[in-house]
């Protein structure tokens, strides 16, 4: 890995990060907002591990911490999925800011 | 002093207001007479209460050596200013409380008697009856007072209960116009009483009227000393708590609201509108009269006294309706009592006029309550108040004939009838006072006979062939035995020895019979009759040349001399217009445009920036992210520029 | 040189399908893009030497996630229907914002970070270190902060059934 830069790993991780966010502000589907939001999380968690990698190789936070990510986005993606579920079974819609607006009992 | 213990005094109070609660809350579900015997029973154990009271004050505790003393037998100190100034509540016994105790009861009690065959089969027989025992309390709880501001209380609610009997039919639109206009002519003097009380409290530091009569109270000095527009602040406190006494009492300019209040029931005029509360106004100055004794405001209400009385005989000749005489003629005669206060002086023979006012207070309550129960029953048999719809009753109504007769003579003032005797003793105290006033006061008392002999004659007499749908005829016992009762007291109570009991100073002094005015006054009173039985005895054409002689002073006399006019022109045109209209702009549009213009710039405000907490999460993002980059923008290339 | 082609192909592939995935129409096509793109980050993991972290990656990521994804989408979305996006105006608005963002990370990224980053060869990291690191309790040891996920997973299960369950 001598011969790739450390600011390529970043710049690829902050093209996905920024992808995400492009997606989370311009998609009504919530599935896609979901997507989105995966995309970021991927990218934070690429972010850990590269700087770990490169700045701090003899410890292993990074990779921890990423593996920790990990786990919180599939627990998040699980409960989001049963909520997006659940409101498509109310209202037979999942588009944001449209008909989701009566969520209270 | 004896320690006799007066506590049971309570019970004049205690129980009439039980029987309001009772009555009032529960009379709905008995039956009406049952209320009304219960009403009456009470009152009749509280008018023994109040014999044996003033018999007990004037014959065993009262009097200490040779002055009769005010006893506080009760007194509970309900709110604490500071220091002296509180407000108590209280029974005190002195002459004129123990008067107005037998006074109130006596009448109280035939009215409830009277009141349970006129007011029968009437709808709210019960609410009348909760009303009636309502004002007793409050007319009892006013003259037993220990203080002014106790008085001031019992004050406004003998108005309040005044204020409901007067509008007791409140179906009628005429009866709750006059019901208004009674609460809120009297509420305005009122005003000006609670002013008196207060400038007057603020110099005393005190309510208690144990210490404002003392005649070498102190501040009495410090009160002179304080002047304003020319008056002393202890004359401007007596005068304003003389118009609240001149409002309740009719004095004038506040005599509009008494002939309306006639509206209500006729047995509860006799009570309120004839004995007791319209002199609520006379006892106030007596109460005072230490004060009062001395200064111009008591010249001031001599003279008011005087004038009120010439103009309201004058009037009541005019009038046709039969309650509507007799509240002119209440009016006169009340007039006639504060005139006598007024030319009163303190102490000895010099307080002639104070005994003669509570003197003819006394009698007044009985002839007057006589001749309005009287009235009632004559409006029981004809169903009119109209002297028209009257005339040659007397075949019909045999005791209401003879009683009604005995009062007018009471009323004229001819001997031996009680009428006489005070009315003698107040033309006597106003001779050696006062010329002037003397011939007013002698000018309405011949007006006053003539007046009550021409109502008399138009009743029972005068078309003596009149034809009636339904034959007139006499009323059960439960109203003319009150009748008979009173007219028996309206005949003999002026032989009460008042000059023993109630006077200025409490020492007793001897009163006799001063001719040349007993001669005189006996001269206006037969003149009086005379006048009117040759006007009124057989119906002739003699009234309508009279009218159509002098058709403007009639005019004027009938409409009452256009006071009511003159009010509602001071009150529609120069308050409303010129007063309460701006005001009422300068809040619509100013105080309420202020508010608006908040409330409006809120709304204004919400609308723009709700748009913040519109719930779009991505909107919310898109901000956050500006706001981040924003501030890691700032960061990188400006700070680092600064610092490098 | 091997590596660097191989990053190369990684990188355009994470660049390119992470794009597509946030601008297609079809939101099948979106999903398939994401896996894509978590499988080339599993690669990048592998060739910075952290073979557990890939398969870890692959197997939660791109296994787990990626199911319940498509499950998602079988169950919400009628068979050929397009996804509707922002309006235009709020595209741009978007678009905007991420790649200013893009812009100033980018400059962050080559002005700053590369005067201070040194390579340094790391041995391979096995299991039994990476077992022990996580179920330790002392420097540089996470048992803490493994417990929590772990509750918070339980606190995910729970709520996945309360919320997902039939009234």
């Amino acid at each position: 890995m001598n011969n790739i830069p450390m600011e390529a790993c970043l710049a690829i991780s902050t093209l996905m990060f920024f992808a995400g966010v492009y997606g989370f502000l311009s998609r009504k589907n919530m599935i896609m907002v979901l997507v989105s939001l995966e995309l970021m999380l991927n990218a934070v968690d690429l972010n850990f591990v590269v700087f770990n990698r490169y700045l701090y190789p003899g410890q292993m936070e990074g990779m921890f911490f990423a593996l920790f990510g990990i786990a919180i986005a599939a627990a998040e993606t699980a409960i989001a999925i049963a909520i997006i579920i659940n409101i498509y079974r109310n209202v037979k819609r999942i588009y944001i800011d449209e008909n989701i607006t009566e969520l209270k009992h | 002093m004896n320690d006799i213990n007066m506590s049971y005094t309570l019970i004049l109070l205690a129980l009439p207001f039980l029987m309001f609660l009772v009555l009032g809350l529960l009379g709905n579900k008995m039956k009406p007479l049952v209320a009304g015997v219960l009403g009456t029973l009470s009152l009749g154990v509280m008018a023994a209460v109040a014999y044996y009271t003033a018999y007990q004050y004037f014959f065993v505790v009262g009097k200490v050596g040779e002055v009769y003393q005010s006893l506080p037998v009760f007194n509970y100190e309900w709110l604490q200013f500071y220091g002296e100034l509180k407000i108590n509540l209280g029974i005190m016994l002195d002459p004129i409380s123990a008067l107005m105790l037998v006074v109130i009861t006596t009448v109280s009690l035939m009215v409830h008697i009277y009141s349970l065959g006129y007011m029968k089969g009437e709808r709210g027989f019960q609410r009348y009856y909760a009303l009636l025992s309502l004002f007793t309390f409050a007319m009892l709880g006013l003259v037993v007072a220990t203080n002014i501001f106790q008085m001031y209380i019992f004050w406004e609610l003998v108005g309040v209960s005044s204020f409901a009997l007067i509008s007791f039919y409140y179906t009628k639109p005429s009866a709750v116009a006059a019901s208004k206009k009674a609460f809120i002519v009297t509420r305005f003097a009122d005003l000006f009483f609670l002013i008196g009380i207060l400038i007057i409290s603020y110099f005393a530091g005190t309510f208690d009227f144990a210490t404002l009569t003392d005649p070498d109270a102190p501040f009495i000095g410090s009160a002179v000393g304080a002047t304003f527009l020319g008056g002393t602040a202890l004359s401007w406190a007596l005068a304003f708590i003389f118009i609240g006494g001149a409002g309740k009492s009719a004095m004038m300019p506040f005599h509009i609201w008494l002939p309306d209040a006639m509206e209500g029931p006729t047995p509860a005029s006799a009570l309120i509108h004839a004995a007791t509360m319209v002199v609520a106004g006379v006892f106030l100055v007596a109460r005072l009269f230490p004060i009062y004794v001395g200064t111009t405001v008591l010249e001031i209400i001599g003279w008011v006294g005087a004038i009120t009385a010439a103009y309201a005989a004058i009037v009541a000749c005019a009038q046709t309706d039969i309650k509507r005489v007799l509240a002119f003629s209440t009016i006169s005669q009340i007039a006639f009592m504060i005139t006598s206060l007024g030319v009163s002086g303190y102490g000895g023979h010099d307080g002639l006029g104070y005994m003669a006012s509570m003197f003819h207070l006394f009698t007044h309550a009985f002839f007057k309550a006589l001749l309005f129960m009287g009235a009632g029953a004559v409006i029981h048999a004809v169903h009119s108040n109209e002297m028209k719809d009257m005339g040659g009753l007397r075949k019909y109504l045999p005791i209401t004939h003879i009683t009604f007769a005995v009062a007018v003579l009471a009323i004229a003032g001819i001997f031996p009838f009680s009428g006489f005797w005070s009315k003698d003793e107040i033309m006597a105290a106003a001779f050696h006072h006062n010329k002037a006033i003397f011939a007013l006061l002698f000018f309405a008392a011949c007006l006053t006979a003539f007046y009550m002999s021409r109502l008399y004659y138009r009743i029972f007499w005068y078309d003596n062939n009149k034809d009636y749908h339904h034959k007139p005829h006499e009323a059960g016992p439960t109203m003319t035995i009150p009748l008979i009762i009173l007219a028996i007291l309206a005949a003999f109570s002026g032989f009460v020895p008042f000059s023993k009991y109630i006077t200025s100073d409490g020492k007793a002094f001897e009163a006799h019979i001063d001719m040349l005015v007993a001669g005189l006054s006996t001269l206006a009173a037969v003149g009086g009759i005379v006048v009117a039985t040759l006007m009124y005895a057989k119906k002739k054409d003699a009234p309508n040349k009279f009218t159509q002689t002098f058709p403007r002073l009639y005019k004027w006399a009938s409409d009452r001399f256009y006071f009511d006019e003159i009010w509602l022109f001071v009150t529609r045109k120069i308050i409303f217009d010129r007063i309460s209209k701006p005001i009422a702009w300068f809040d619509r549009h100013i105080v309420d445009g202020f508010m608006d213009g908040l409330a409006y710039v809120t709304q204004a405000a919400s609308d723009k920036i709700k748009g913040l907490q519109s719930g779009h999460i991505q909107q919310y993002i898109f901000v956050y992210l500006i706001g981040a980059l924003s501030l890691v923008f700032i960061f990188i290339f400006f700070i680092a520029f600064l610092l490098s | 040189m091997g590596e660097q082609i191989v990053f190369l192909i990684l990188g355009a592939i994470i660049a390119g399908c992470s794009i597509l995935a946030v601008t297609t129409q079809k939101i099948i096509r979106a999903a398939t893009f994401l896996l894509f793109v978590l499988l080339a980050t599993a690669g990048i993991y592998l060739l910075l030497d952290y073979h557990f972290l890939a398969m870890v990656q692959i197997a939660v990521y791109a296994g787990g996630i990626m199911v319940l994804f498509i499950f998602a989408i079988l169950l919400t979305n009628q068979p050929g229907v397009n996804v509707k996006f922002e309006k235009p105006w709020r595209m741009f608005l978007a678009a905007l914002a991420a790649l200013s963002g893009l812009v100033i990370c980018g400059h962050i990224i080559f002005y700053n970070v590369t005067k201070i980053f040194k390579y340094a060869e790391i041995d391979y990291i096995s299991m039994q270190t990476i077992g022990t690191a996580m179920m330790g309790t002392d420097q540089h040891q996470y048992l803490l902060p493994f417990e929590a996920i772990s509750l918070l997973l339980l606190a995910c299960i729970i709520g996945g059934i309360m919320i997902a369950r039939k009234r």
